[in-house]
């Protein structure tokens, strides 16, 4: 089913996805409405334009496509189910994430990845072909950040990357050593095992956007992990990231 | 009758948007209104507001002086003050239009104005203290009288209601300048009010602002030392006037003031490059009081320019487009892509980065301005 998104307020919008029968949904001229998708389950969306604030926000099961960009709070408390973004996002990218993946074209905001969280077969994805703002991974308790940084800028991340960090993992593909990381968080080069975990995202991003046919290297890669001689380990139950 | 700001606190999700022409064009007022109105939910109906500039080139050499009165009484008594002070060059009402959803309006008039010579040259200050100076003179001693904006070939027009009602009502697409900004309100911690609407303006500094600054009652003790009054409980009102103290009263850049107002983090600044850090360290031991805490973005307006910034967290959003000799800078995508489906870039400024546009040499020329 079609929706044109031109002239509807987000209300009107999000009334006319939650009303439709069909599984297949596309929305175009879309730009800016709010909340579309959200806590939605056993769809297919295709979102034409700028997809507004909290897209897919509590997103259960669906899949989203954004042939465009999305703006702030994008899969914010997602907990299953796949968004893909022809594009940039904006700030809070996969804000507590719980499970379900993201895979963005370009660059993300700041504060990507806060308080993404993991448990048994839950792991969240969040992967981004671009760069990252500042507080990438802020206290980030499971699952798995990538930033490929296809444009190979110097530092992929701004500053404050995975303060507070207890969980998960963050891989950066970046030359230079990562500057101030805070204590919580250990650094290395990404080894044999967790390129063979890598690898599977690598390839799905790519069947996403076919044009990133830039080839990888596990060398080039950094693999941010928590510290465990980190004063945080004991505070918080252990989960396995 | 609403409470004036200042007399009642309440505990701001805003909008703001901004758009430039480097070539100096003109830019009509229904694309700014076009461009905030897509960022309604933003607001909440209680303030909106607009500033133009270039948009009286006919009395370019004057200040415009858009003032509020309350009640017949405000208005002769602040004629009465102008005329003393001021040569007028004309004055009318702001023509308005009604509009279903902006009701209760203070009568709105407009004056251009020179200082009249012997009174500026008794007062020994120079001309844009001597007009700052009675602007607060005005706001702070006739009651019922509010100058709203008072700067060279610009103009603010705001009130309470949703900003494309306010645009509509103040006819804003009768005007064009080389750039707007506009706001949309959601007031957190004071009433809204007709003066207390964004746009603030001094001179022909306007700052629009989406956020909350926790560092405000020590930003104004500081300013307050410096002279300036502050009455409207507003953090816009108090960031204003640290813009114009730091600009205009102490000759800083707008890049120098951006690492005042919006400082790096000690941490950050000790991994710059040895200049930087002498400079960034300067301006936070002279300034320290002046550092903004808290989430803010904000849009300055300014005599042939503009500065987008946002706190050095980023704890709000904004985005910047560019396309040609136009530069868009908005809280969010949407507010840009109404004007500009495809700008050539688009991206998001870092927290504490001002991204700054000015007119290029000829438009300058060609508008025959002069500024930093």
């Amino acid at each position: 089913m079609h929706i044109d998104a031109a002239g509807k307020d987000f209300l009107q919008l999000n009334e006319a996805v939650r009303a439709c029968p069909e599984r297949e949904i596309t929305i175009t001229g879309c730009n800016g409405q709010r909340y579309i998708g959200d806590g939605l389950a056993g769809k297919r969306l295709a979102v034409y334009g700028t997809a507004g604030n909290a897209l897919g926000a509590y997103l259960c099961g669906s899949e989203i496509e954004v042939f465009g960009n999305a703006q702030d709070a994008l899969g914010d408390t997602m907990d299953s189910g796949r968004i893909v973004v022809h594009g940039r996002a904006g700030d809070a990218v996969g804000y507590a994430m719980r499970g379900g993946s993201i895979f963005i074209e370009g660059d993300i905001g700041y504060r990507a990845g806060i308080h993404m969280k993991q448990y048994q077969s839950k792991c969240p994805v969040l992967i981004a072909g671009g760069c990252a703002g500042s507080f990438l991974g802020e206290y980030q308790a499971g699952g798995t950040i990538v930033l490929l940084n296809l444009q190979k800028e110097a530092a992929a991340v701004g500053n404050f990357c995975g303060t507070g960090m207890h969980g998960g993992r963050i891989f950066l593909r970046q030359q230079a050593p990562l500057a101030d990381l805070p204590e919580q968080v250990k650094a290395r080069r990404a080894k044999e095992a967790d390129w063979q975990a890598l690898l599977p995202l690598l390839e799905e991003f790519r069947g996403y956007f076919r044009e990133a046919k830039t080839a990888l290297s596990p060398e080039e890669f950094w693999v941010l992990s928590p510290n465990t001689q980190n004063p945080y380990r004991r505070l918080y139950t252990p989960n396995g990231g | 009758m609403f409470l004036r700001e200042g007399e009642e606190r309440i505990p701001s999700g805003c909008a703001i948007s901004g758009i430039f022409s480097k070539e100096g064009e003109a830019i009509g007022g229904e694309s700014i209104i076009r461009s905030i109105s897509t960022m309604h939910e933003r607001s909440n109906g209680l303030g909106g507001g607009f500033a133009g500039y270039g948009i009286y080139p006919q009395y370019k050499e004057l200040y415009a002086f858009h003032v509020f009165y309350e009640q017949p009484a405000a208005k002769s008594a602040c004629e009465e003050f102008i005329e003393r002070h001021f040569d007028i060059g004309n004055l009318s009402k702001i023509p308005t239009r009604k509009h279903p959803a902006i009701t209760d309006e203070p009568m709105i008039w407009r004056y251009f104005v020179s200082p009249l010579p012997t009174r500026l040259q008794a007062s020994q200050l120079d001309e844009r203290e001597f007009v700052v100076r009675c602007v607060n003179r005005v706001n702070h001693t006739i009651k019922g009288a509010y100058i709203f904006s008072s700067g060279k070939n610009m103009g603010v027009f705001k009130g309470v209601g949703y900003p494309e009602d306010i645009g509509q009502f103040y006819r804003l697409e009768e005007y064009a300048g080389y750039c707007w900004t506009a706001h949309g309100r959601y007031p957190t911690n004071t009433p809204g009010w007709w003066g207390g609407a964004h746009p603030f303006a001094l001179l022909d500094y306007s700052v629009v602002h989406n956020g909350e600054i926790s560092s405000y009652d020590a930003n104004r003790r500081t300013i307050e030392m410096m002279g300036y009054k502050c009455t409207l409980q507003t953090d816009t009102e108090v960031i204003t006037y640290m813009i114009d103290y730091l600009v205009r009263r102490q000759g800083l850049t707008l890049e120098e003031t951006a690492k005042v107002i919006a400082a790096s983090f000690w941490q950050t600044i000790s991994h710059k490059t040895p200049e930087e850090q002498e400079m960034e360290t300067f301006l936070r031991c002279a300034y320290g009081s002046l550092l903004i805490n808290g989430p803010f973005s904000i849009l300055l307006g300014f005599e042939g320019g503009m500065m987008a910034l946002q706190d050095r967290l980023k704890l709000r959003s904004m985005v910047v487009a560019e396309k040609g000799d136009r530069v868009y800078a908005a809280s969010e995508e949407c507010a840009i892509r109404a004007l500009e489906a495809h700008p050539d870039r688009l991206y998001a400024p870092r927290g504490g980065e001002p991204v700054i546009v000015r007119l290029n040499a000829a438009a300058e020329k060609e508008a025959g301005r002069k500024c930093r």
